[in-house]
C-alpha cells in the first residue's frame, strides 16, 4: 500500500515524547492561516512511498526510541490517509513501536458510520493522540482554518471516552488565538474530557519563506510571535502551569 | 623489591613487583564512585585569588595583542628556567615553563624560522646569537626535512594537497605516562631505563644504535626533571607520599614536557582516577579533606590552563585559537565491568564551576552506556552550565584499546604509556578528485615560470570529454591519483619523523614510554562528505565540467538533483565509507617509518575552513574556497532528514580503517532537545 509523504525527519524531539521519527504526510483540509508548511497541502503533491518502504526506515532508528519515543505521523493532516496511515502503524507494531498521531481530528465525522469504523480501526495501533485545538470558538474556528470544530471535539470526546491517551496542542497566535476569553473557554472544554498534557506552541514566522517561494500571499503578515509574558499566560488559564 | 613510604597502604601487585604499571595499580587500589555530586567543596579563598590574579594576567594577555612576554634568548630546556610562580604562598601545585607565568618559552628545536617568525610577529626579536647558533651549528628539524624533502612533495605541499605537515614545527601527539613520576619516582624509572638499554646489545645495527641513544636521551632528561623540581623546592626521586605530591609530581612530569616540546597537540593523559587513590588514602589517613583535595584539583586544573606556546599568527587561524589540546580524560568503564568513575572524575569537572568555564584543559568524558547513572546527570549539569565538556564513546574504543587508553588533541587514542604516534596532518581529498579530473594539474595555482597551471600530480590523462562526467571512468581516475596522493603522502611523512627524531626527539615524554613502544603512524584525510557528495553528483545527477583558457577544469554544472551525505542514504554514503576503506587500504600498501602501524583519521575540527580555501569548485556545487566540512560531517545544510539520519551516515565510516579517530561537529541548543514542560 502506498501513501503521499511530504517529509519525514529523525530525531524529533517536539512531537511527543522521548527521540521520534516523524512522518508528515502530504495533504490537508485545512487552511491554518498561520500553517508553517503551506507545500502540504495538496494532495497532488508529495513523494509515494510504501509501507514497507517507510517501515524499514522507521525501524532502523529503533535503538534511539528508548522506552518513551518510538513513530510519530504528522502532516499536512495524516488521518486524510487514514487507510494507509492505519497500515503503517499496523506495521511498526509488530517491532514494539511507540505510536503517536498528530491531528486535528477533522476527518473525524460521528454521524458517519464508515468514518467511525475507520478510526476504530487506526486507533488499535495508536498509543498517544497529539489533538491540536486551533480555536473553541466554533466560528473562529471556521474563519482562522476555513472549517468547523465539530469534528475535533467530537474526536476528543469519542477518544476520551475510549479511555485513550490525549496531548492537547494548541498554537498561540496574537490577535487571534491568544485572547482570554478563548483561552478560558479552551480551558473549560479540556477539563471535560481526560487528558494527559496541555501543549502551548507559539506562533512562528518560519513559515513565512515557503509561502514566498509557492507564490501565495501569507495572510498573517506582520503578526509577532506571542511575548515570553502572552505564552506564560496562556500556559497557567490553561493549566500547563500552575 | 624495595618498599617505598608512598607505597604504604596500597595493595600490592604486578605493578609493585620489579615492573612499571600503572594500569595494575589503578585496578588494585581504585575506589568506584556511584554516588552523586553532593559531596564536592567550593573553591576555597587561595584558589579564588589565585583565580582573580590568572584573569588579570589573561586579560593583560590579551590587551598586548595575545603575547604577555616572550623569551627572544634563553632556549627552553627542562632546567633552562628559575622557578615561576603566581603567589608561591597561595600556590598548592606550583611550576610554570618560564621564570614567569604565561611567558612564553623560546622553542627553535623544530625550526629556527618559525621560532623567530613567531617572535617578531608578536613584536620581539630573536637574540642574534641563537639564531646563529641555530643555523650555523645545530641543526633543526626544518632543515632537516627540506634537505631530504622531493620535488614532488614540495609542489604537494604548496599545492595543499598535503595541509599540516608537521615539518616546520613540533608534531606533538605523544603522552607521556605522567603518572609514573608519582608512583615510581625518578631513580626507580631511571633503573628501568638503564636495564631496557642493556638489553639491547650485540650486533650495533642502526636501529639498535638508535635504540640506545634514544634511550640515554630518556636517561638525561629524567635526570633534567628531577633537577627542575628540585629548583621549585621538591625531591622527586622516590614515589610520591601525598595527594599533593602526586599531583605535584605528575604535573612536574608534564611540565618537563611542554618545556622540551613545543607539540601541536600536548595531551596530559588519563589521570584524575590514578590521583583518586592518592586522595582517597590521605583521607582516609585524616591529613587531607574534601575542601583541600578540590583545592588541589582546582590549582592542578588552574596550571595546565596557563600553558602557553609561541605560534605564528596563521597556526592559530588554521586551529581557530591558541589551543594547545591538553586532553585529560575522565571516566570510562574498565574491562572488568567496573567504573572507572572515581570522586576525583567529579572533581577535575568541578574545577569547570570553581574556576569557571574554559576550553583548555580539554576535558574528556569517556561515555559509556553503563557509566553510573548519576556520573551521566552531573556530566550533564556540568556541560549545561559551562559547555566546556567533550564526550567521546570508551563502548567503541575500549574493545581495542583496553581502559588505561589516553586521548592525544581530540580523537586519536593510545594505551597510556605503551603507545607513541606520529601525527601526520591531512591529505585533501576533495583536491585530489579534482587533480583526478584535471590529469594532476592545479585548479587554482599556477607555475611562476610559465604562468600555466602547476603539474602537482603526475601527468595521468585528464578527462577531455565535454559531455557529463562518467562516473565509472571519474572512479578508475580518482582512484589512481588516490594511489600516488597515498604515495607522496606516507613517504613525506617517513621523512619528516625520521628528522623529527634526529633533531627534536622527545626525550622526557618517551622516557616515560614503555622502551618497546608500539608506535602509530597516523594520516588522516580532509574533505570526506564534499567527495562523497561529488561522487553522488556524477552518478545520481549530471555534473558538466566547465573549462577555462588553459582547459582546466575550474567549474561544474549540475542538472538534477543527487543523493547527499547525511541523509542516512545508502547509495551515497556508501560511496563515502568505500572512500575511507580505500584511501587506508592505500596508505596499507607502503612502508611506514620504524614498522609503526599506519591509521588514519577524519577530524578536522576547524582546518577544514583552511583546506576549503585552497579547494577549487568541487562537483558537488561547493564553491572554490567555501570551507569543506569539519571531519566526517555532512556538508553544511545538506542533512536535511533530521539529527539521526545526520548521525547514522557518519556512523557507517568504519572504524577499523579510520582507528585514528573519525569526528562529528555537532551542535545543538537545548530547544532542540525538547521542551522543559
Amino acid at each position: 500500500m502506498t501513501g503521499k509523504i511530504h517529509s519525514v525527519f529523525s530525531g524529533g524531539t517536539v512531537d511527543g515524547p522521548g527521540i521520534r521519527f516523524v512522518v508528515f504526510m502530504q495533504g490537508c483540509p485545512l487552511r491554518c492561516k498561520y500553517c508553517h508548511n503551506p507545500d502540504s497541502w495538496l494532495l497532488s503533491d508529495g513523494e509515494e512511498r510504501t509501507v514497507s518502504d517507510l517501515t524499514r526506515e522507521i525501524i532502523r532508528y529503533r535503538s534511539y526510541y528508548g522506552e518513551k519515543g518510538g513513530l510519530t505521523v504528522s502532516g499536512g493532516e495524516p488521518l486524510l490517509q487514514i487507510d494507509f496511515v492505519t497500515e503503517l502503524l499496523k506495521s511498526v507494531k509488530n517491532y514494539g513501536i511507540n505510536t503517536a498521531i498528530d491531528t486535528s481530528g477533522f476527518t473525524f465525522n460521528p454521524s458517519d458510520s464508515e468514518s467511525v469504523k475507520k478510526h476504530e480501526q487506526l486507533d488499535k495501533f495508536v498509543d498517544l493522540y497529539l489533538l491540536d485545538i486551533k480555536h473553541i470558538d466554533r466560528n473562529e474556528h471556521k474563519s482562522l482554518t476555513g472549517v468547523y470544530n465539530d469534528n475535533t471535539l467530537a474526536y476528543a470526546k469519542w477518544l476520551s471516552d475510549r479511555g485513550k491517551r490525549i496531548w492537547i496542542r494548541h498554537v498561540l497566535v496574537p490577535g487571534y488565538t491568544d485572547n482570554d476569553e478563548s483561552l478560558e473557554k479552551l480551558a473549560d472544554f479540556i477539563k471535560t474530557i481526560n487528558v494527559e498534557k496541555v501543549e502551548v506552541l507559539p506562533y512562528h514566522t518560519m513559515g513565512e519563506v515557503k509561502y514566498q517561494k509557492l507564490g501565495y500571499e501569507y495572510p498573517l503578515k506582520g503578526v509577532e510571535p506571542p511575548t515570553k509574558e502572552r505564552v506564560l499566560n496562556a500556559k497557567k488559564i490553561l493549566g500547563v502551569l500552575k | 623489591m624495595k618498599q617505598y613510604k608512598g607505597w604504604e597502604g596500597f595493595i600490592p601487585g604486578k605493578w609493585s613487583n620489579d615492573e612499571i604499571n600503572v594500569r595494575d595499580f589503578i585496578q588494585k587500589n581504585y575506589t568506584p564512585y556511584e554516588g552523586d555530586d553532593s559531596f564536592l567543596a567550593p573553591a576555597t579563598e587561595a584558589t579564588k585569588k589565585l583565580r582573580e590574579m590568572v584573569m588579570e594576567l589573561s586579560k593583560k594577555e590579551r590587551d598586548n595583542g595575545g603575547v604577555l612576554d616572550a623569551d627572544t634568548s634563553v632556549v627552553s630546556t627542562l632546567t633552562s628556567h628559575a622557578p615561576g610562580y603566581i603567589d608561591k604562598d597561595l600556590e598548592k601545585i606550583v611550576g610554570f615553563q618560564t621564570d614567569h607565568p604565561l611567558k612564553r618559552s623560546l622553542q627553535p628545536f623544530g625550526g629556527i624560522k618559525m621560532a623567530s617568525e613567531a617572535l617578531s610577529m608578536y613584536g620581539y626579536e630573536i637574540d642574534p646569537k641563537v639564531k646563529e647558533i641555530f643555523t650555523k651549528y645545530r641543526k633543526t628539524h626544518n632543515d632537516g626535512v627540506f634537505d631530504a624533502y622531493t620535488p614532488e612533495m614540495r609542489a604537494a605541499r604548496s599545492s595543499h594537497i598535503l595541509t599540516g605537515l608537521p615539518d616546520t614545527y613540533g608534531r606533538g601527539r605523544i603522552i607521556g605516562d605522567y603518572r609514573r613520576v608519582a608512583l615510581y619516582g625518578i631513580d626507580y624509572l631511571i633503573k628501568k631505563k638503564e636495564e631496557d638499554k642493556s638489553l639491547i646489545c650485540g650486533e650495533m645495527t642502526p636501529d639498535k644504535i638508535r635504540d640506545r641513544e634514544e634511550i640515554s636521551e630518556q636517561i638525561k632528561a629524567l635526570k633534567g626533571l628531577k633537577e627542575m623540581a628540585k629548583s621549585y623546592g621538591f625531591d622527586i626521586s622516590e614515589p610520591a607520599t601525598t595527594a599533593q605530591e602526586a599531583i605535584q609530581a605528575l604535573y612536574f612530569g608534564y611540565l618537563g614536557a611542554v618545556k622540551d616540546q613545543n607539540g601541536a597537540a600536548m595531551s596530559i593523559g588519563r589521570n584524575s582516577t590514578f590521583l583518586d587513590v592518592y586522595i582517597e588514602r590521605d583521607i582516609k589517613n585524616g591529613i587531607l579533606t574534601e575542601v583541600e583535595a578540590q583545592e588541589l584539583m582546582d590549582h592542578f586544573i588552574m596550571k595546565l590552563r596557563m600553558v602557553r606556546f609561541m605560534r605564528i599568527q596563521s597556526y592559530n587561524e588554521l586551529f581557530s585559537g591558541d589551543p594547545t589540546w591538553v586532553t585529560e580524560v575522565i571516566g570510562g568503564m574498565g574491562v572488568d565491568g567496573r567504573t572507572l568513575v572515581t570522586k576525583n572524575s567529579y572533581r577535575v569537572l568541578h574545577t569547570l564551576i570553581n574556576l569557571g568555564p574554559a576550553p583548555e584543559p580539554n576535558l574528556t568524558v569517556l561515555w559509556s552506556k553503563n557509566l553510573p547513572k548519576n556520573f551521566k546527570n552531573f556530566c550533564a549539569k556540568i556541560s549545561i552550565k559551562t559547555s566546556s565538556i567533550q564526550y567521546e564513546s570508551d563502548d567503541l574504543m575500549r574493545p581495542e584499546m583496553g581502559d588505561d587508553y589516553s586521548i592525544a588533541c581530540c580523537v586519536s587514542c593510545m594505551k597510556t604509556g605503551k603507545d607513541m604516534q606520529f601525527f601526520g596532518a591531512r591529505a585533501n581529498l576533495a583536491k585530489c578528485l579534482l587533480y583526478a579530473i584535471n590529469g594532476g594539474k592545479d585548479e587554482l595555482m599556477k607555475d611562476k615560470v610559465t604562468g600555466k597551471p602547476m603539474q602537482v600530480g603526475p601527468k595521468y590523462q585528464a578527462i577531455t570529454s565535454d559531455g557529463a562526467l562518467d562516473f565509472n571512468e571519474v572512479m578508475e581516475k580518482f582512484d589512481d591519483m588516490m594511489t600516488w596522493l597515498a604515495g607522496v603522502y606516507v613517504n613525506a611523512l617517513n621523512l619528516i619523523h625520521y628528522m623529527h627524531d634526529k633533531y627534536a626527539y622527545e626525550a622526557i615524554e618517551m622516557a616515560l614510554h614503555d622502551s618497546q613502544v608500539r608506535r602509530f603512524f597516523a594520516t588522516g584525510i580532509a574533505g570526506l562528505s564534499c567527495v562523497a557528495d561529488s561522487l553522488s553528483a556524477i552518478k545520481y545527477a549530471k555534473v558538466y565540467p566547465i573549462r577555462n583558457e588553459d582547459g582546466i577544469v575550474t567549474d561544474f554544472k549540475i542538472e538534477g538533483d543527487f543523493p547527499k551525505y547525511g541523509n542516512n542514504d545508502d547509495r551515497v554514503d556508501v560511496l563515502a565509507v568505500d572512500l575511507v576503506k580505500r584511501f587506508m587500504n592505500k596508505i596499507r600498501t607502503h612502508y611506514t617509518y620504524r614498522d609503526s602501524v599506519p591509521t588514519m583519521s577524519i577530524l578536522t575540527i576547524t582546518s577544514n575552513v583552511v583546506y576549503g580555501k585552497k579547494t577549487g569548485n568541487t562537483p558537488d556545487g561547493r564553491r572554490a574556497g567555501e570551507p569543506l566540512a569539519p571531519g566526517a560531517n555532512p556538508m553544511h545544510g545538506r542533512d536535511s532528514h533530521g539529527a539521526l539520519a545526520s548521525l547514522e551516515s557518519v556512523a557507517k565510516l568504519p572504524y577499523e580503517h579510520s582507528r585514528d579517530g573519525i569526528s562529528n561537529t555537532f551542535s545543538i541548543t537545548p530547544a532542540s532537545l525538547g521542551k522543559e514542560d
